[in-house]
């Protein structure tokens, strides 16, 4: 028997896929933000009042991804932005090539921030690029201030903590200071929002967060020899 | 949760590689797995067993090589797995430390015969 060395990704095909898109993204300079939390930590409120709070004419689109349904979707498209659901039909997780599908007809040229909303899970979707600028994690304050050390993955490979649900602190323990801490010793130098979708505490400073990260994008943009404009 | 999907991947990758190779029969693929990877070796076992079966490749086996998660203090210049301590340099107790491996998700060989 013959043994031949291999040494590739399992998933090179993904990454394949993921790097086109990014390369797409940022050809049309389009932030995109790859948003990612457990089931129900508030992935699809965040973004309602985000378009909430976009002006009429931002050239913003959004997809969701779902097991089953399409109601996020259809709670998004109120806001009058593009908004697509993605199902993916039993994964629990979403790949590059869904993504891509979902563009297809997209006139990309027409966007500046695009924000996925993956599948609610703390696991999968950290092993799928979907070509996104940066991965966002939600993390809401009733699912405890551990889960940074019980799915490193996610908070390693993520840009952005959003702390969701700062409202209901007064009710639940979670000690937000050791969350923050836990966040920082798996991903030092990890950037940290407060949030309650309830209140509109910390909103502003979200709204900055990607605000200034489209900025930073465009000046990377700038700067590629190829595709600078 | 999401091993069939890997197995699938992995797979793909196989057929791929293999018709590259016309007239070699692949027995045995081997992969990497680290412990960030958020992939269960047994889950992936039994999930890729159950997508072997009655296709072209069968019998097909598959070895997982188990990765622990790696943390590197630069300051010492020293690599340590990861165990239940946390992440602090075993050396000079620094918090501070970067990720040296355990994410890994990689087809490191075939195993064929003629
Ligand atoms: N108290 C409180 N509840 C919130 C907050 N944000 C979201 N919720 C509630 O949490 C529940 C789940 O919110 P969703 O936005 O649907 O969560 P999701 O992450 O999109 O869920 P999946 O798409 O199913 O993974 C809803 O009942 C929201 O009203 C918050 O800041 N405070
Ligand atoms: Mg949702
Ligand atoms: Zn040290």
């Amino acid at each position: 028997m013959d043994r031949i060395p291999l040494e590739k990704k399992v998933l090179s095909e993904n990454d394949r896929v993921a790097a086109r898109l990014r390369d797409r993204f940022r050809e049309h300079g389009i932030l995109c933000l790859n948003l990612i939390s457990s089931p129900g930590a508030g992935k699809t409120t965040l973004l309602e009042l985000t378009l909430g709070r976009l002006p009429k004419e931002a050239r913003v689109a959004v997809l969701t991804g779902d097991i089953q349904t399409d109601n996020d979707a259809r709670r998004l498209a109120r806001f009058g932005f593009p908004a697509r659901q993605i199902t993916t039909g039993g994964a629990c997780h979403l790949d590059a090539r869904m993504v891509e599908r979902a563009l297809a007809d997209w006139q990309l040229e027409n966007l500046d921030l695009l924000i996925i909303e993956n599948v609610g899970n703390l696991v999968c979707p950290s092993s799928y690029d979907l070509g996104e600028a940066a991965k966002i994690v939600l993390l809401s304050v009733p699912e405890g201030e551990d889960k940074p050390l019980k799915y490193p993955a996610i908070f390693l490979k993520s840009e952005l903590l959003v702390l969701n649900k700062i409202d209901l602190l007064p009710y639940v323990s979670f000690d937000m200071a050791r969350a923050r801490e836990h966040a920082r010793s798996i991903h030092p130098g990890m950037e940290i929002l407060e949030v309650s979708c309830t209140t509109g505490e910390g909103l502003d400073q979200w709204i900055q967060w990607i605000k200034k990260r489209g900025e930073i994008l465009r000046a990377e943009t700038a700067k590629l020899p190829t595709l600078g404009r | 949760m999401h091993e069939l999907s890997i197995a699938s991947a992995i797979l793909d990758a196989v057929r791929k590689e293999a018709e590259k190779r016309p007239g070699v029969r692949v027995r045995k693929v081997g992969v990497r797995i680290g412990a960030l990877s958020g992939v269960e070796p047994e889950a992936l076992s039994f999930g890729f067993g159950a997508l072997v079966q009655g296709t072209d490749l069968d019998p097909l086996a598959l070895e997982i090589e188990s990765v622990p998660w790696r943390q590197r203090c630069p300051p010492c210049d020293l690599t340590f797995d990861v165990k239940d301590e946390g992440l602090a340099c075993p050396r000079c107790a620094r918090p501070e430390t970067l990720m040296a491996g355990g994410d890994e998700l990689d087809l490191a060989y075939l195993e064929v015969e003629e």
